[in-house]
């Protein structure tokens, strides 16, 4: 274990801890823009610049040393964050109100927590030259005017998913983050997973709907055997976002673009609202009574006349195992063991 | 899956990958797979295609369809002659090596080769790897099952995992990525013709006391019919009824001619679904059901992991959850004991009867998921299978030698083209939700059928350009596109579109010890229209 001393603060770390997760873990914010715990450290925004044993460093990369000293809150380090955060506003978009990520954005909350206020903002900002997003992608769109290169999404692209679809190109003032030949993302290989969309730390990615949820509900992802963990984001009555649960060991917040992306069947207008009966070739609404006395009679009539096993019951593998449970045993306890579902498909 | 997900991707040193398109079809478990081999693991690809995965792959073995166990035996005679099997493994845990031992002997490398149409050298170099880094994991899917040799094609993987002892082992085992959601779990409660809830066989006296006495009925000591035996008999006359729920057959169902022909002469046919679906048009009462989003319950995933899915809407109208109309229908039948509190009172007497499922309960799933088998309250579940010992009499592994046998056809003039199917990332089965996805519509609305390089040129086909696909049994239009991962005599369609339904071609022969369809493997012909 290292010691090492923080604002005053002493506390005991492992070996190879970072100066920033040895913040973190006493307490103190450190403010970053192009680290996330999730991936590899990049190093290139340099707004988590402190003082370390007198070196001017960046927190999340420099390991700590035994009997480290820092500072986080000299006048130089302020000095240097300052400039670091408004050289990134000063070729960012000026126009945060009509941004997704108002409010929620890292890069206003690093610019707040350095002294950067509306005034300043404004004065720094020069308007940069209006550049059409990229809303190839039907999920989610990219607005080159609020990146800030921080390459969160390229290093999820390599590093969570392995799809690498993305890279920065070009160079100076005209890197950007692109895709091969530098075409709309939907004609590159990237797999829509949106996993780059969930970290960007600023307005750059944003959703092509977004809607804000009043609640969530934690539950499981209805489509492949994987069984990722999701969170159904709802507002009023319908679910309107999903999100991966972090805390489900299964897949620990990642998802696929079906998880993700694909619920639209649950709000849509084809979903059958009412039971129906067929009556002289015409599917007619009926109530639950009428469809269900149908069905019961129906059955009891065709295991009286054939027997039991003249049923069969067909089960399915995308329901619960509560219902498939019961489903068997409807048909067991008609007396038939004629019951199956997909699995084989 | 005898392992978690866990242990295979953190553990692994090498992954065998066979009839799995995992990037696709298991997108999250492809993460970590494609992250494991950026830390070091290494990889064997075994596909028909070259899909994505095979990118990364050590050593890729492009097979021709349905050759599976040929591949794999040829593999296990190579294990044997260069005597890279586990040797402590196989005297203490397994049974019947011996016999095993020379009957893989007496293959030749170079007849596999032949059949397969992967050179000697190239299954020798997969065997050395995946035998030469333990452990070492294998994971498939229908590529391997759906054919009318599946059973053999699973033995034979197990052999190979046997003999080097990767079984019972983090990082190791055999292990199928179930499809669906929830399909683990509708096997596990029993919705298969031959066994109850836990796989306790029906023809079991003690299993069939039980289920019966507690369900009240006289359930017949033999098996029922599987679902794809279910259609024919309808043709036959046997079966007069059918209840569907969550299901399209119409589409997802091989040789489909046959389908709708048989949902025709059925007397009642009974489809419960969140939509209209392609079935229903075939049904006499079409029942609304809820979505995963609007009920309580459970799914079972690809680990055996037992997970909550709760309610956060309401359902549409007056649709219900499947579980609300079995318990109404339940007792419109008088049938006995339909009267639940809830899916948790449901989970409770599946605990009763399922012995593995009963130390889980809704109280308990509240900190997460348990894998099964969980056999009482303090149990922590069992992420992997075999630790001590194996499921036979002895405890201990069978080794089991197969014979190679071929797909049921065989390209000839008049069909000269092997059709195999899959699905891809963005559409999940017959569409019925994925479809309805404006956005997963947008990147992916129309089957393009994979054609080789070669059979595009021979054929003046480009991509765009349609072509009529023909088989034994039906056929179908569709447009093409011309990709260099398939060899030259094979199309791979999807089986995701209605309107271009692959599945009119499939043939439906099927594995004669797991009834399963071969919807791997069926000649086509195709011409340009
Ligand atoms: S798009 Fe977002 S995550 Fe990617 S570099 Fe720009 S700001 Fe960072
Ligand atoms: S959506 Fe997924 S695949 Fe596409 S660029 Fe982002 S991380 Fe990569
Ligand atoms: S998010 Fe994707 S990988 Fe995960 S369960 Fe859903 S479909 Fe499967
Ligand atoms: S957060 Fe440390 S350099 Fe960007």
């Amino acid at each position: 274990m290292f010691k090492v001393t923080i604002n005053g603060l002493d506390i005991e770390v492992e070996k190879g801890t970072t100066v920033f997760e040895a913040a973190e873990k006493a307490g103190i914010y450190i403010p970053t823009l192009c680290h996330h715990p999730d991936l590899p450290t990049f190093g290139g925004c340099r707004v988590c610049m402190v003082d370390a044993d007198g070196k001017i460093v960046t927190a999340c990369r420099a390991p700590v040393t035994d009997g480290m000293v820092v500072k986080t809150d000299t006048e130089e380090v302020s000095k240097v964050r300052l400039s670091n955060v408004e050289l990134l506003l000063a070729s960012h978009n000026k126009d945060c109100q009509s941004c997704t990520r108002n409010n929620s954005c890292r890069l206003q909350e690093v610019s707040a927590f350095v002294g950067i206020n509306q005034e300043r903002m404004r004065q720094i900002r020069r308007s940069v030259e209006p550049v059409k997003p990229d809303d190839s992608n039907p999920f989610f769109h990219r607005d080159f005017t609020r990146c800030i290169l921080c390459g969160i999404c390229i290093r999820t692209c390599q590093e969570i998913n392995g799809v690498a679809a993305i890279d920065f190109a070009f160079r100076g003032f005209h890197t950007k983050v692109s895709v091969l030949g530098d075409k709309p993302i939907k004609d590159s290989h990237c797999e829509s997973c949106g996993e780059c969309l969930v970290r960007c730390p600023t307005g750059a990615l944003y959703l092509s709907r977004p809607e804000t949820p009043e609640r969530e509900v934690e539950s499981v992802c209805t489509y492949c055997g994987v069984g990722c963990g999701i969170k159904l984001g709802v507002r009023g009555d319908r679910v309107v976002h999903v999100e991966g649960n972090r805390d489900n060991e299964v897949n620990r917040g990642d998802l696929c673009v079906k998880g993700r992306f694909g619920f639209d069947f649950i709000n849509h207008p084809e979903r059958l609202k009412t039971p129906l009966i067929k009556k002289d070739g015409i599917f007619v609404e009926a109530s639950w009574d009428e469809a269900l006395d149908f069905v019961a009679d129906k059955m009891s009539d065709i295991k009286s006349k054939h027997g039991a096993d003249a049923l069969g019951g067909i089960s399915s593998a995308r329901c619960s195992s509560e219902e498939t449970y019961l489903f068997q045993k409807i048909f067991r306890a008609l007396g038939t063991n004629n019951v199956d579902h997909c699995a084989r498909l | 899956m005898t392992n978690s997900i866990d242990d295979i991707a953190d553990e692994a040193r090498v992954f065998f990958i066979t009839g799995s398109n995992t990037t696709e079809t298991h997108p999250v478990i492809g993460y970590r797979i494609r992250r494991a081999i950026k830390n070091g693991a290494r990889l064997i690809v075994a596909d028909p295609r070259r899909i994505k995965i095979a990118e990364h792959a050590d050593v890729f073995l492009q097979l021709k369809p349905g050759t599976n166990a040929a591949l794999l035996q040829g593999m296990a005679k190579v294990i044997l002659d260069e005597k890279l099997y586990d040797e402590d493994f196989i005297k203490n845990r397994t049974e019947g090596f011996e016999e095993y031992a020379e009957k893989i002997s007496s293959i030749d490398l170079n007849e596999m080769a032949e059949i397969t149409g992967v050179p000697a050298e190239l299954i020798a170099e997969a065997a050395r790897l995946y035998a030469g880094s333990n452990p070492a994991a294998i994971l498939y899917t229908m590529g391997i099952t759906q054919h009318t040799s599946g059973t053999d094609n699973v033995l034979a993987l197990a052999g190979l995992a046997t003999l080097t002892g990767n079984l019972g082992k983090r990082g190791g085992g055999v292990n199928p990525l179930r499809g669906q959601n929830n399909v683990q779990g509708a096997c596990d409660t029993g919705a298969l013709p031959n066994v109850f809830p836990g796989y306790q066989p029906v023809s079991s006296p003690e299993a069939n006391k039980k289920f019966s006495e507690a369900y009240g009925a006289e359930i017949p000591d033999k098996p029922g019919m599987p679902m794809t035996r279910m259609f024919k008999a309808a043709l036959e006359g046997q079966i007069k009824g059918v209840y569907i729920m969550g299901e399209t057959p119409v589409v997802s169902e091989p040789d489909i001619c046959k389908i709708t022909e048989a949902l025709g002469e059925l007397e009642l046919v009974i489809v419960q679904d969140l939509f209209f679906t392609e079935t229903a048009d075939y049904a006499d009462v079409v029942l609304p059901a809820a979505s995963f989003a609007e009920k309580d319950g459970t799914f079972v995933n690809t680990e055996r992991r037992v997970q909550r899915i709760r309610k956060a809407v309401s359902a549409p109208g007056v649709a219900k959850s499947d579980l609300d109309i079995f318990c109404e229908l339940g007792q419109k039948l008088g049938l006995k004991g339909f009267d639940y509190s809830g899916a948790a009172g449901v989970m409770k007497e599946i605990g009763e009867m399922n012995p593995k499922w009963k130390g889980i309960t809704y109280e308990r799933l509240e900190a997460g998921g348990l894998s099964w088998p969980c056999p009482d309250e303090n149990h922590p579940g069992t992420p992997i299978l075999y630790g001590e010992k194996f499921l036979t009499a002895s405890g201990k592994a069978q080794f089991k030698a197969v014979d190679y046998k071929p797909p049921a056809e065989a390209p000839d003039d008049e069909y000269p083209f092997i059709l195999t199917t899959g699905r891809s990332l963005y559409h999940y089965h017959t569409g019925t939700m994925t479809r309805r996805s404006e956005g997963l519509s947008d990147l992916y609305d129309v089957e393009k059928a994979l054609i080789s390089l070669e059979d595009a040129e021979r054929l003046g086909l480009s991509e765009n350009d349609r072509v009529r696909l023909s088989s034994r049994r039906g056929e179908v239009e569709a447009e093409v596109k011309p990709v260099s991962e398939l060899k030259e005599g094979t199309v791979f369609m999807t089986f995701h579109f209605a309107e271009t339904c692959a599945n009119q071609l499939t043939n439906s022969e099927l594995d004669p010890v797991a009834s399963i369809p071969e919807l791997k493997v069926c000649t086509v012909n195709m011409e340009k229209v």
